[in-house]
């Protein structure tokens, strides 16, 4: 019997969790997209669940590969092939969709960040630093503080015939000058545009400053389904924006993508690590535990699986990571 | 009486030596941990550099240990570096710490208030202890200095992980007992004699990356996540120009024997940023320009949340980028510094490194590169 070769790409991030599969040709033929919710382990589990019950127990998952900042989380759990970070990962993932891309957008739950790219390879950087921070969290409370559904927010920016000037520098000042211009009377769709243009501006002076923004230019990203923050980046930046049709699972895709690569310039076959999906049906557990060893203190990560401590990380020394 | 004073990196072994060989009585503070950052944060101004609450913490953490005294090099620079022993001397009195500042400033400054202070310190004046107290110091942070350098070379070469920083935390440890200078220089001897007996791979061509910076974020390993060795971990050589021993040698001995200091860093500099502007600016700009042109993969700034004169070297590398063709990452740390988001940053320069370097040996599509 021969099966299907398919990779797997994992991100976990810390407010969606995002799984795909997809096969030899790069196609995604899954993905899931699930809120992380502050539980990532439940939720991945739940996901490679999802998965395997979709795929059939039989397909044949050559490699995986994780990202997000839980990347070494769902390493452990699905042992993955590789684990990359998420600059990476997206960056590989938007050059498979437009190959010769040169800027990419990347707006999520929590991080931002904007890569440039020359000759095929990233030549720069930049990730949100203290401020501009949970952009996607943001919009979903100032559209749930509104009463109105996120899938209509970005809807009403459009229909504003004459913004306001919102101050977007951060979240508190946003939403305190958001309340005032409420007040003084500005109808919601201007507030509303206001508001993405706001956040574009301080998206672009904190991460794009002083930096040539060429094109092709992609977006992608949760926040990318919202044609408000879209229209400002056109607006802001005169220039065409290319939304991927898989704009919310870029990362995971990424992943996969990797793996791919990695695992067929080892010649053997099947060497993947996965665990398989079954591995989501484990008990799993994370604590952590604070080192009294030395000055450090580290705070140090535990994943057990039904009882066994099967991962730590967090420790400086190497103490307690080198002793499962 | 009873001598501390802060840490930064390995400072304290010097401080240790010229402590052992004034004679005079000192602690050493707790190694910089969480706690120590908590204290600090707790009592020093939300909006002050980052090194000043560490700082602040550990001589709150060695009063807690018996300390009375601080002794501290003050900055006579442009940048807040010049108010940190008055405010040092004010949190403590509103701790009602009963401890006493000592600032030494370098003796660009007034010579006879300098010397006076010293007497104090010392209940004397002893020319001839002290020569040999500061030949001692000098010599032992110029050893210490390059373990350092030895351990970030060998590091990204070793075939068995973990062997050097094993080594070279065994050594920083055992320092804190040792008596006497001689002992300290067994123990500097030791390691690196046991540096170079760790097994390498002799065919490894490891990236090369420049850390430059705010002093105390870039030579301080707690604070900067131990950037060093986890750079070296992953398969990279570090290098960084401003270590202890450099600024003792440049900035106090040869200014006080008024002997012409090696400013290359400022010649680099010089077409960008012309003066001192307190800091390490200018280092920055010109240690980034100097690793350029040794050939270097890439750069790494580091400096602390507000830092002013690294805020103006961040505005002018992007010019030196373009022009010398190499890439600059810049990572700021303050106390909310979360260690995934940083080194998720480190992860990807690296392998934006690689490529970088691949490229034109490899025909690979993808921009993806190492493990
Ligand atoms: S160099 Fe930067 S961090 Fe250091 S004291 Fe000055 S402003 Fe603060």
């Amino acid at each position: 019997m021969t099966l299907d070769t398919y990779y797997l790409g994992i991100d976990v991030g810390s407010v969606s969790t995002n799984l795909v599969v997809i096969d030899t040709n790069d196609k995604i033929i899954e993905k899931l997209y699930l809120k992380t919710s502050g539980q990532p382990i439940k939720v991945l589990c739940e996901g490679l669940k999802l998965l395997g019950d979709h795929l059939g127990r039989n397909v044949n998952i050559c490699g995986v590969g994780a990202t997000g900042s839980g990347r070494q989380l769902a390493a452990v759990i699905t042992g993955a092939d590789i684990i990359k970070n998420e600059i990476t990962a997206h960056a590989v993932a938007a050059q498979r969709i437009v190959p010769d891309v040169r800027t990419i957008l990347e707006i999520g739950g929590q991080d931002s960040k904007i890569i440039f790219l020359k000759n095929g390879i990233i030549c720069d950087f930049a990730m949100n630093t203290v401020c501009a921070a949970g952009t996607g969290s943001f919009l979903d409370r100032q559209a749930a503080r509104l009463g109105i559904p996120i899938e209509e927010f970005g809807g009403y920016a459009l229909r504003s015939k004459s913004p306001v000037r919102i101050a977007g520098r951060c979240a508190v000042f946003a939403e305190s000058d958001m309340i005032h211009k409420q007040q003084a009377g500005h109808s919601l769709e201007d507030i509303i545009c206001g508001l993405c243009e706001g956040l574009v501006r301080n998206y672009l002076n904190n991460l794009a400053k002083g930096k040539d923004i060429s094109e092709p230019v992609m977006f992608q990203g949760g926040v990318a389904a919202n044609v408000g923050i879209v229209a400002a980046f056109k607006k802001a930046l005169q220039k065409d924006i290319i939304i991927p049709k898989y704009y919310d699972v870029m990362g995971a895709y990424g992943a996969a993508l990797i793996a791919k690569q990695k695992t067929k310039e080892k010649t053997q076959k099947n060497s993947t690590k996965f665990r398989g999906f079954k591995s989501a049906e484990d008990n799993y557990e994370a604590k952590s535990i604070e080192c009294n060893g030395c000055s450090n203190m580290c705070e140090v990560v535990e994943i057990s699986s039904n009882g066994n401590a099967i991962a730590r990380w967090g420790d400086r020394c190497g103490k307690w990571a080198f002793s499962i | 009486m009873k001598v501390t004073f802060p840490h930064m990196g390995n400072l304290y072994i010097c401080i240790k030596v010229l402590m052992e060989e004034l004679g005079i009585d000192y602690v050493i503070p707790p190694f910089t941990s969480k706690r120590t950052l908590e204290i600090g944060t707790r009592h020093v101004p939300e909006c002050a550099c980052l090194p000043l609450k560490i700082t602040t913490g550990n001589l709150i953490e060695a009063y807690q240990v018996g300390a009375d005294t601080v002794l501290m090099a003050g900055g006579c620079g442009p940048c807040r570096f010049g108010y940190y022993c008055e405010m040092y001397r004010e949190i403590l009195k509103d701790l009602n710490y009963n401890m006493n500042v000592i600032t030494l400033e370098p003796p660009n400054g007034n010579m006879v208030k300098l010397l006076q202070r010293i007497k104090n310190l010392l209940g004397g004046f002893n020319l001839y202890k002290i020569l040999k107290a500061i030949k001692n110091t000098t010599q032992v942070a110029i050893e210490v200095d390059e373990v350092e350098c030895l351990a970030s070379k060998i590091r990204p070469r070793e075939l068995e992980k973990g062997d050097v920083d094993k080594i070279y935390k065994k050594f920083q440890k055992d320092v804190i007992a040792a008596k006497g200078i001689e002992q300290i220089k067994k123990l500097i001897r030791d390691a690196k004699n046991n540096l170079l007996k760790v097994k390498t791979d002799e065919k490894a061509n490891p990236l090369k990356i420049g850390i430059v910076g705010e002093i105390y974020t870039t030579i301080d390993y707690y604070t900067n996540f131990d950037i060093q060795s986890k750079l070296g971990a992953i398969g990279v050589e570090t290098h960084r120009y401003v270590t202890i021993s450099d600024w003792i040698t440049e900035h106090i001995v040869k200014n006080a024997l008024r002997l012409p200091r090696n400013l290359s860093y400022a010649h680099a500099a010089k077409p960008y940023l012309g003066k001192m502007i307190g800091g390490h600016a200018r280092e920055t700009i010109g240690n980034t320009i100097l690793y350029a042109q040794q050939g270097y993969d890439g750069v790494i700034q580091i400096y602390p949340f507000t830092c002013m004169p690294e805020i103006v070297a961040e505005s002018i590398l992007p010019a030196v980028e373009r022009d010398f063709d190499i890439p600059v990452l810049t990572l700021i740390i303050d106390e909310m510094t979360g260690e995934a988001g940083y080194f998720t940053r480190i992860e990807a320069f690296v392998d934006l490194l690689h490529r970088r370097k691949e490229k034109g040996t490899v025909d690979f599509r993808y921009i993806l590169s190492g493990d």
